[in-house]
């Protein structure tokens, strides 16, 4: 793989950049591999990569229906934060954080990680103490989080309105170091990175089957043909439960549609990442300038990738209310991403009812921030056949058992 | 240079005279003249600058396509940045200014990436800014931002204000050309409900501005007839300055109309959103031209060969005194007609086909106009406007034949249906190989509920140009355009012209880059979008995208139809997010629930805590008081003599009918049908997981009525949840709900005092004798007819009083009249906290967070073991919510009597596989107690009930821990007492 680097830029400049080479191969599939991942998104390939980069398991396809990184990888509101309140949510969400502050190194792809901060805003007394918790947590668990006052807002994010009549800003749990990052640009260095290790990388190509002898996964029937493999890795967010169908088991998870928009770029206005839980809303500016805006999901299950408009209004209110400087901009594009919710929002990285078969999903509305922490618990577990620590809690038996590990505890919003 | 005609102009009214600025510079326009318009007709062709680059941006479009006339409208708290000048109606002191510049609009230092374009292709920013890996955020990134974005950000609140309307109607028509005319015409006269709508302030679209003939009449004279036929139909709707947005399932349709955009504060509001529930959609959308991918097409001058031939006829514009028309279909030579019948001089037609003969071209050639076929423009000369072109043969690689001096380009690529509204709810698509262009597939439409086609399209939206086609509902197949595809120009442009050639000029993305992304492997359609953001501007591609996916197919060697397009999203234009948050500022944000005695504590100094829609009185300050003074004030009074709350938000629900008592035995963890008629019972409901959800006191009001308390917060939860099982599963149980909440103000009399300002004020028999604890009675207090609680929420003697709302404000005026001589004062929501934790009752939402148990809070006693089932019985039976070493609660006492932090966790030895530190409970209500005069707490704690008296540390944000002993979690009055008085 040839680096990338200013200087690569200047010599490429000279001819026209003609000379860079393709940033991923466009292999047609081998008749078998050591493992094979459903799905090129930044959860898949992210598996692929610590599969290659920490198990040195490189014979790995990711097969993906559609183009990489084109489901929620390239449709969320890009915050990355792990101010989360239970002990396995904050560890593998700090783990990704973590490793995003390096990504852009590791991969020599910048994915532009920004640690601009993130603000959860409390606007009741109830949210007080709720970020109080959080924060309390996140200090046993190494996450660095500080439960600031409004006035502190106000001086970190000048335009918001923190005396409106109805829910006045009280304070807010401020996690400094984290921020956002390029979407499409993670999903597009994990595999520039993956087929740099000579992972092949199938887009277009949709499984239609999962073949298993013996109660072991062999293989997977594709509009390419059957591929086999040893190992199989279903990381496929919002059609989690369809493939899961096709190799035989049922999750408990469904799909709803999560609303959001950006508006027309503006010259910076905002620095930090605000996330306004009791109006329901959450805005940030990206570096192009356009305010990223999210929401809600829609109230009903479904598949289609398109913007409603209730959950808009729903959100847009919220925000103008929190931030009156936006009235007069304008929402230049919405649009929605089909999420896979589990019964407690907590994600699934586990084992399957089918051997050597795993399962990564229920990433629910705030999968983004957690692709390389994901990816390293999924590969771990792919590799070993067993859960590591940071994915040990997010097993499929949680409910069975009751474990549940509830979020909606401390992040009743999407996010 | 552009400027104002002598004559002509068929919207302009040149009697009226609007004064306008343009970056401080006073110029002159006339009524009817779009901001663009009036630009021109000042000689003003520069009017910004690109994202990228920062390079000098001119007009090039005639409407809401345009990517380059994007002017900050208005200042202040009217301030709208990313305004397009040629969809803004000109009006007397309207103020703009140009964007993304410094110091100028002229001199732009920005215009250094222009010098470096070359080190700056697309996806530049991927390859680099890596190292070292603090400058990302020290030191790229905000240069970046800073050079990034458009307009300025507003900085004060709006001054405008927006509505929004609903509408439904059998057929919406988007488009008032002459396409969506006929169709209302159509759908009225059969007695349809219409509704027409049209984005411009005119009817008529681009019949009228090219002078066709419409049914043997002038089309001027045929949309006059039509929509003044419209007019007297009363099933029809017309809207002008509304715009389609978007289209959304089953038929709904977001519309955005310019009430007072073009008349700033003359007290209408700004917009207006329609909401349209349509049985069926009409897209007569029109078309809009492409550009041609020419080396310097965007420099200022170069503009869209029809746009041109608007500002002359419309508005009486010239953009140029010399205009070169290139062209690769017959449509543009009526720009060279148009403008040489102005008096305007065309110097010559340059036609990248072979052949030209149509009508068109041979009118022009009649005329006089120099037409050179096979040829195309190799460069366009010119810095901040255009000087020239230079000619190549279309075939070649652009040697340049002969450079011919000009101040205009006018440019066709022929034309896009604009099927956005077809396809934002999945309409597909289908490349017409005699258009070369994308038309809606009438084969595949999208859906409607019942399976019917949602959307249609007519006219130039379907791809069909011809104005008799139009009327007549027929399809000539494009035959009129003779469009032969051109996607470069020249045909075989070297790198050094195709890193010139402009596809998406506000984002400056060239040929050159899509090739690149192509070569790089970013092959999808949607690869090369974001990682060159072609078609990510504030025009969302209209310009761009057709003329981006042709180059990127023919970099792949592959057919345009198999790259297809990216996704059509809304809405079709930019819309004012004020608009769509509508009216909902401010007090009336969400809706405001207000209980009868809302006014009384806003005229008494309450502090107010929002909680869910209502607002409560958190405390009652007094004149020196801080928040925690005032609450220690009331917790106190209301100990040693007398409180009141408005406990109106309480939730109460009525449930009725021979299985009432079935239908609350399953949803609550106790026994609710063995509760006799006139008794009290505390009852606690669970999720399905097993987990609490909601508590409160239930009272059989008789024999099949219960009337279930529920928290304030929970009211219409729970209303819900029991409505979920009423209809969903248990659909054949005759039980009916009704949510009462707001019927009946209720009053907790709270306090030692209690039963002697019941007594003073008379009525009923409230000793305790007659109403015990935990018993109901209705009667009469002072002349109003009353319900009595005897419950207490305080451990104080207390009688929650249910009074009809309308009686609620003198009730509770009453109390405190006749209370004062008993030390009566209200209390707000922090008192009842502290009341009620010195008492060791739990409150949902504090010790309960969705993942606590009934047992984890030492209420198994509330949870049946006879009953054969009830919601969270099999959920509490799970392994996890069995095990015996769950967290459980206790009361928690500091060892120096300070008050705990809020949410603080128990620390345990050692930490966990991922290094997390080891935790053993934590705190789930912590108050100072002004009965006790020190801190207390309740927390869960691993087994804690079990090891009372051990000393546990809980931790502090800033790494210290405090120590705090285990003990009863009731703190106040162990034999309860005082309730029982």
């Amino acid at each position: 793989m040839r680096r990338y680097s200013v200087f690569a830029i200047a010599r490429e400049a000279l001819r026209y950049h003609s000379g860079w080479e393709r940033a991923w191969a466009s292999p047609t599939p081998k008749a078998s591999y050591d493992a094979i991942i459903i799905g090129a998104g930044g959860h898949g390939l992210a598996t692929a990569y610590y599969l290659g980069k920490n198990h040195g398991i490189t014979n790995v396809a990711v097969i993906e229906k559609g183009w990489l990184g084109g489901g929620n990888t390239g449709r969320n509101t890009t915050i990355i934060r792990s101010n989360y309140l239970q002990d396995p949510s904050a560890a593998i969400y700090e783990k990704a954080r973590s490793l995003y502050e390096t990504m852009s190194q590791d991969l020599n792809y910048n994915v532009m990680f920004s640690p601009r901060g993130v603000i959860m805003l409390a606007q009741t007394h109830h949210e007080v103490r709720g970020y109080l918790r959080t924060a309390h947590a996140n200090a046993l668990q190494g996450v660095e989080t500080q439960f600031i006052n409004a006035a502190k807002v106000k001086e970190l994010v000048p335009i918001i309105n923190i005396d409106g009549p109805r829910y006045p800003v009280l304070g807010g749990l401020w996690q400094p170091r984290g921020g956002t990052a390029r979407h499409d640009a993670v999903a597009w260095g994990y595999a520039r990175a993956c087929s740099d290790m000579g992972m092949d990388i199938i887009q277009q190509c949709e499984v239609k089957g999962v073949r298993s002898e013996g109660g072991k996964v062999v293989g997977v029937e594709t509009t390419k043909g059957y591929i086999g493999t040893k190992k199989l890795g279903i990381v496929v967010a919002g059609h989690s439960g369809q493939v899961a169908d096709m190799a035989g088991f049922r999750l408990p998870v469904e799909a709803v549609a999560l609303q959001a928009l950006v508006s027309e770029p503006i010259k910076p206005c905002m620095d930090v990442v605000v996330m306004a839980n009791t109006v329901h809303g959450y805005m940030s500016q990206s570096d192009k300038g356009e305010m990223v805006i999210g929401g809600g999901t829609d109230g009903f299950n479904n598949y289609t990738q398109r913007g409603s408009f209730h959950h808009i209004e729903e959100t847009l209110r919220a925000l103008v209310e929190t931030f009156p400087m936006i009235s007069r901009l304008k929402m230049l594009r919405q649009w929605g991403g089909i999420v896979d919710m589990t019964g407690d929002r907590s994600p699934l990285i586990s084992k399957t009812p089918l051997g050597n078969c795993f399962i990564n999903c229920g990433w629910g509305t705030g999968g983004f921030k957690a692709i390389p922490g994901s990816g390293w618990a999924m590969a771990e577990l792919m590799a070993k056949g067993e859960p590591g620590p940071l994915a040990a809690a997010f097993s499929l038996d949680r409910f069975k058992e009751g474990r549940f590990i509830d979020e909606s505890v401390a992040a009743g919003v999407a996010h | 240079m552009s400027t104002r005609l002598q004559k002509g102009g068929r919207l302009i009214d040149r009697s009226t005279r609007a004064e306008f600025t343009f970056n401080g510079r006073r110029l002159i326009g006339h009524a009817g003249d779009t901001l663009a318009s009036a630009l021109l007709a000042n000689d003003q062709m520069l009017v910004g600058r690109s994202f990228k680059y920062h390079r000098p941006r001119g007009i090039v479009a005639a409407g809401p396509e345009e990517p380059n006339a994007l002017v900050n409208l208005g200042r202040a708290d009217r301030l709208e940045p990313n305004q397009r000048a040629t969809t803004t109606e000109l009006y007397a002191g309207l103020e703009a200014a140009s964007q993304n510049h410094w110091p100028s609009l002229d001199f732009d230092i920005g215009v250094v990436n222009n010098y470096l374009a070359r080190f700056l292709p697309a996806g530049f920013y991927y390859k680099t800014f890596i190292h070292p890996r603090a400058a990302w955020k020290h030191l790229f990134e905000p240069i970046i931002r800073q050079s990034a974005g458009l307009g300025s950000a507003p900085k004060e609140t709006d001054a405008d204000r927006y509505e929004f309307v609903y509408a439904f109607c059998d057929v919406l028509i988007i488009g008032g050309g002459i396409a969506g005319l006929q169709a209302a015409l159509t759908a009225g006269q059969a007695g349809k409900r219409v509704i027409l709508l049209e984005q411009t302030a005119h009817w008529g679209g681009r019949a009228v501005v090219d002078g066709d003939t419409v049914e043997n009449e002038s089309a001027e004279e045929w949309v006059t007839s039509a929509v003044d036929a419209l007019k007297t139909m009363e099933n029809v709707t017309l809207r002008n300055r509304c715009m389609g947005a978007g289209v959304y399932d089953h038929g709904y349709v977001l519309a955005n109309e310019r009430l007072a955009d073009h008349t700033p504060g003359d007290g209408r509001p700004k917009q207006r959103v329609w909401r349209i529930r349509a049985g069926h959609i009409i897209s007569a959308t029109g078309a809009i031209e492409r550009p041609l991918s020419f080396a310097g097409n965007d420099i200022p001058g170069v503009m869209l060969a029809a746009s041109v031939r608007d500002y002359v006829v419309n508005y009486a514009v010239s953009p140029g005194d010399r205009t070169v028309v290139v062209t690769n279909n017959d449509d543009a030579y009526l720009t060279a007609i148009t403008l040489v019948e102005a008096g305007l001089s065309v110097p010559v037609v340059l036609d990248a086909r072979a052949q030209a003969d149509g009508p068109l071209p041979s009118r022009a050639r009649a005329l006089g106009i120099r037409v050179e076929t096979g040829r195309g423009i190799a460069s366009v000369k010119g810095g901040k406007r255009v000087t020239g072109v230079q000619i190549c043969l279309q075939a070649g690689e652009g040697a340049v034949m002969e450079e011919i001096a000009c101040d205009a380009v006018a440019m066709s690529g022929g034309w896009s249906p604009v099927v956005h509204l077809w396809s934002h709810c999945g309409g597909k698509l289908i490349w017409s190989e005699t258009l070369s262009a994308f038309v809606p597939d009438s084969a595949r439409p999208p859906l409607n509920h019942d399976g019917s086609a949602m959307v249609s399209c007519v006219g130039a939206a379907a791809g069909v140009y011809d104005p008799a086609d139009i009327i007549a509902g027929t399809d000539s197949d494009g035959a009129a355009t003779a469009i032969v595809p051109v996607w470069m120009m020249p045909q075989g442009a070297p790198i050094g012209l195709r890193s010139k050639m402009w596809l998406d000029y506000q984002n400056d993305v060239k040929v050159s880059d899509v090739q690149l992304a192509a070569r790089e492997g970013y092959e999808s359609v949607e690869h090369t979008k974001r990682y060159t953001t072609l078609g990510m501007a504030t025009d969302q591609g209209k310009l761009s995208n057709i003329n981006g996916l042709a180059v990127l197919s023919q970099a792949l060697g592959a057919e345009i139809p198999q790259v297809g397009t990216t996704t059509f999203r809304p809405p079709y234009t930019p819309v004012t997010i004020g608009a769509l948050a509508g009216e909902a500022r401010g007090e009336i944000f969400q809706p405001l629930r207000r209980t009868p005695m809302h006014d009384w504590h806003d005229q008494n100094g309450a502090y107010w805590e929002p909680v869910g829609l209502w607002r409560r009185p958190y405390c009652y300050p007094r004149a020196g008081e801080t928040h925690d003074q005032a609450v220690q004030r009331e917790v106190i009074n209301t100990r040693e003599k007398l409180g009141l709350l408005d406990a109106s938000t309480l939730g109460k629900i009525i449930v009725k009918g021979p299985d009432a008592g079935r239908f609350l035995d399953m949803l609550y963890t106790n026994m609710m049908s063995n509760l006799a008629v006139g008794k009290c019972r505390y009852g606690l409901m669970c999720n399905e997981q097993g987990f609490l959800s909601d508590d409160g006191v239930v009272a059989r009001i008789d024999e099949d009525t219960w009337l279930c308390h529920t928290t304030s917060g929970g009211a219409d939860r729970i209303h819900g949840w029991m409505e979920d099982w009423l209809q969903c599963e248990w659909w054949d149980w005759k039980v009916y709900t009704a949510n009462v909440t707001e019927q009946y103000a209720q009053v907790a009399v709270v306090g030692p005092n209690a039963r002697k300002l019941l007594e003073k004020i008379g009525g009923m028999d409230v000793s305790k004798e007659a109403l015990p604890f935990m018993q109901w009675a209705d009667g009469s207090l002072g002349g109003f007819p009353v319900r009595v609680y005897r419950i207490s929420f305080s451990g104080e003697l207390s009688y929650e009083i249910a009074i009809p709302a309308s009686h609620g404000a003198a009730f509770w005026d009453m109390l405190h009249r006749e209370g004062a001589e008993f030390g009566a004062m209200p209390y707000g929501t922090e008192c009842l906290h502290v009341l009620r934790a010195e008492k060791g009752f739990i409150m949902i939402g504090d010790e309960t967070d969705g993942t606590v148990t009934p047992l984890d809070l030492g209420l198994g006693w509330a949870v049946s073991k006879k009953k054969a089932d009830f919601l969270g019985k099999r959920g509490m039976e799970r392994t996890y919510l069995a095990d015996p070493e769950r967290w459980k609660l206790v009361g928690l006492e500091t060892l120096d009597g300070s008050v705990l932090s809020d949410g603080a966790y128990a620390v345990a030895p050692g930490t966990n596989e991922n290094g997390q530190r080891n935790t053993e409970g934590r705190v789930t209500s912590t108050y100072y107690s002004p009965t006790l005069k020190k801190g207390i707490a309740m927390g869960l704690i691993k087994n804690g009930p079990d090891r009372m008296g051990e000393v546990v540390e809980l931790n502090k944000v800033d790494g210290g821990t405090v120590k705090a002993r285990i003990v009863d979690a009731v703190f106040f009055d162990k034999e309860g007492e005082k309730g029982n008085a």
